[in-house]
């Protein structure tokens, strides 16, 4: 019993020290953002990186997300005659909430596995102390480009997203499963405020920021090798995702 | 306030380490270490795997902050500045590490002119002749667009001291420079430090166990032993030292005082 406690305590305290060795890169990024200079190139670079790089996957992923939306939307809604609604709910369930999770989950999954991994190989062969001992500030040449690539990107990224799913499920339930392309059209528009598009982009936002935040501090705290790089890799995966699910809900909830 | 101590570093003295300790856990890697280094010498510090050698020039660079003691770099005490004003004492560095730490996204250029890049108004052009002449000075010419992948252990070895030497530092921190070359490499690594000191007129500090290259490029070699210096001479006079220790460890022998834990 003793021990259960003592393992839970440990648990707990690793759990609190850890949030707030994220916090404080969190907040150290931040005040190096506004530090001159800004280095145009080097954003402009992991800007291609998060973005440019992962439109085909976010592309297939949300075209088949709003297909099957449709057609299982379409299966539910025929049985008490509401089929003209199915516009609504793929342009609202794409909107509000799979666009920006489904985008933050597959962006996490290839650019903050990618930034652990490239960060973490630079701690371990000892890159990131060579950027100290030339007098350049680590976190501003390499953490500072990448947040703010994810941050302006992954709005992009979801809006991008957010209108192939709409395509997709007009597709299905137009081509595919006949339903009327003008009531399809109209519905889709009359029943979308522009609340929805930007709680969408504002978490767009949020995930970014704790993608590359999460994923620049594992790649920071790598120890020990090709090991250490491969679970800091893995840690940065499951941790942004979890992260990004969770604060999903408080968002919408904050919103709703 | 001036601190203790302070008031007795000589003139000649660039860098004092007073009574350094630094701990990893329960790992208490240096212990009270006292190290002086003149300005223009070469002095080496020698010492087994797992010694603390690293960690104390990184605690000289201000890479790792030391539990106690003190560093002062040509009289000023900079153990515990904060990062803005370590980068400034950074500026007098150039530091050579053991794999070289060559930034792998950029090609050579890029890597020995960062710190120009970084730190002064020089155009790409500029940086780009700079970068050119101190190649020449560690006998590397025309590997200005090569990848670090692309580079040979040792050649990747002269970049990292190219890049060592572009900002024109006061001192110059090597981490095991010969390592893991072989043994003509090492040779031609020790004679570039010696024509490095000659014609930067840098301070050094290396830390090896090759006991070649300590002999060869040591003005003063200083004896690493159990998280102290036990023991700081010239070359001849580290040969000819009574220390048991420092015997057993200058002449590798598997016997001796440090294997049996002493």
């Amino acid at each position: 019993m003793v021990k259960f406690f003592d393992f839970l305590g440990s648990l707990v305290i690793r759990f609190i020290e850890e949030s707030g060795r994220i916090m404080l890169l969190f907040i150290k990024t931040l005040m190096w953002i506004f530090r001159p200079p800004l280095n145009l190139k080097n954003i402009v670079r992991q800007m291609e990186e998060v973005g440019v790089n992962s439109i085909p996957v976010v592309l297939i992923m949300s075209i088949f997300t709003g297909m099957v939306l449709a057609l299982q939307s379409y299966t539910a809604f025929r049985r008490f005659n509401a089929e003209a609604f199915i516009g609504t709910v793929v342009a609202l369930s794409m909107v509000r909430e799979l666009g920006p999770v489904l985008s933050g989950l597959m962006v996490s999954g290839r650019v903050g596995a990618a930034m652990a991994a490239e960060l973490g190989t630079m701690q371990v062969t000892e890159q990131i102390d060579a950027l100290y001992a030339l007098a350049t500030n680590p976190i501003k040449f390499l953490i500072v480009p990448r947040f703010l690539a994810a941050l302006f990107v992954m709005p992009v990224l979801v809006i991008l997203a957010d209108i192939i799913g709409i395509i997709g499920g007009y597709l299905v339930s137009v081509i595919l499963l006949g339903t009327n392309s003008t009531i399809y059209i109209k519905r889709t528009w009359d029943y979308m405020e522009l609340e929805d598009i930007y709680t969408g982009l504002l978490k767009a936002c949020i995930f970014g920021i704790i993608i590359a935040t999460i994923s620049c501090y594992q790649g920071f705290s790598t120890r020990g090798g090709a090991e250490g790089v491969g679970k800091a890799t893995t840690r940065a995966v499951v941790l942004s995702s979890l992260i990004i699910l969770i604060s999903n809900y408080f968002i919408a909830a904050l919103m709703f | 306030m001036p601190k203790e101590g302070q008031q007795d570093i000589k003139p000649d003295t660039l860098i004092m380490v007073r009574d350094l300790c630094k701990s990893f856990g329960s790992n208490h890697v240096l212990q009270g270490l006292n190290l002086e280094v003149n300005r223009g010498e070469d002095i080496v510090v020698i010492g087994g795997s797992g010694t603390g050698k690293s960690v104390l020039i990184k605690c000289i660079i201000g890479l790792l902050k030391p539990d106690r003691g003190t560093i002062y770099i040509d009289g000023e005490e900079i153990t515990y500045y904060n990062e803005a004003k370590l980068n400034e004492i950074r500026k007098k560095f150039g530091m050579l590490f053991q794999f070289g730490a060559l930034f792998d996204s950029m090609p050579v250029w890029e890597n020995v002119g960062f710190g120009l890049k970084q730190h002064t108004n020089l155009k790409d052009d500029e940086i780009r002749d700079i970068v050119a002449e101190k190649l020449a000075m560690v006998g590397l010419k025309g590997v200005e667009y090569l990848m670090p992948s692309e580079l040979s252990g040792g050649m990747k070895k002269r970049v990292s001291l190219a890049r060592a030497i572009a900002m024109e530092p006061e001192i110059l921190l090597y981490d095991e420079p010969t390592t893991g070359l072989d043994p003509i490499m090492a040779d031609v690594i020790n004679e570039l430090i010696i024509q490095l000191r000659e014609k930067l007129r840098v301070t050094s500090i290396a830390i090896t166990h090759d006991m070649k290259s300590a002999y060869k490029i040591g003005d003063r070699i200083a004896m690493l032993y159990k998280g102290k210096i036990i023991e700081v001479g010239t070359p001849d006079e580290i040969k000819n030292s009574k220390n048991e220790i420092v015997q057993q460890f200058i002449q590798g022998k598997s016997e001796g005082p440090i294997t049996r834990g002493e």
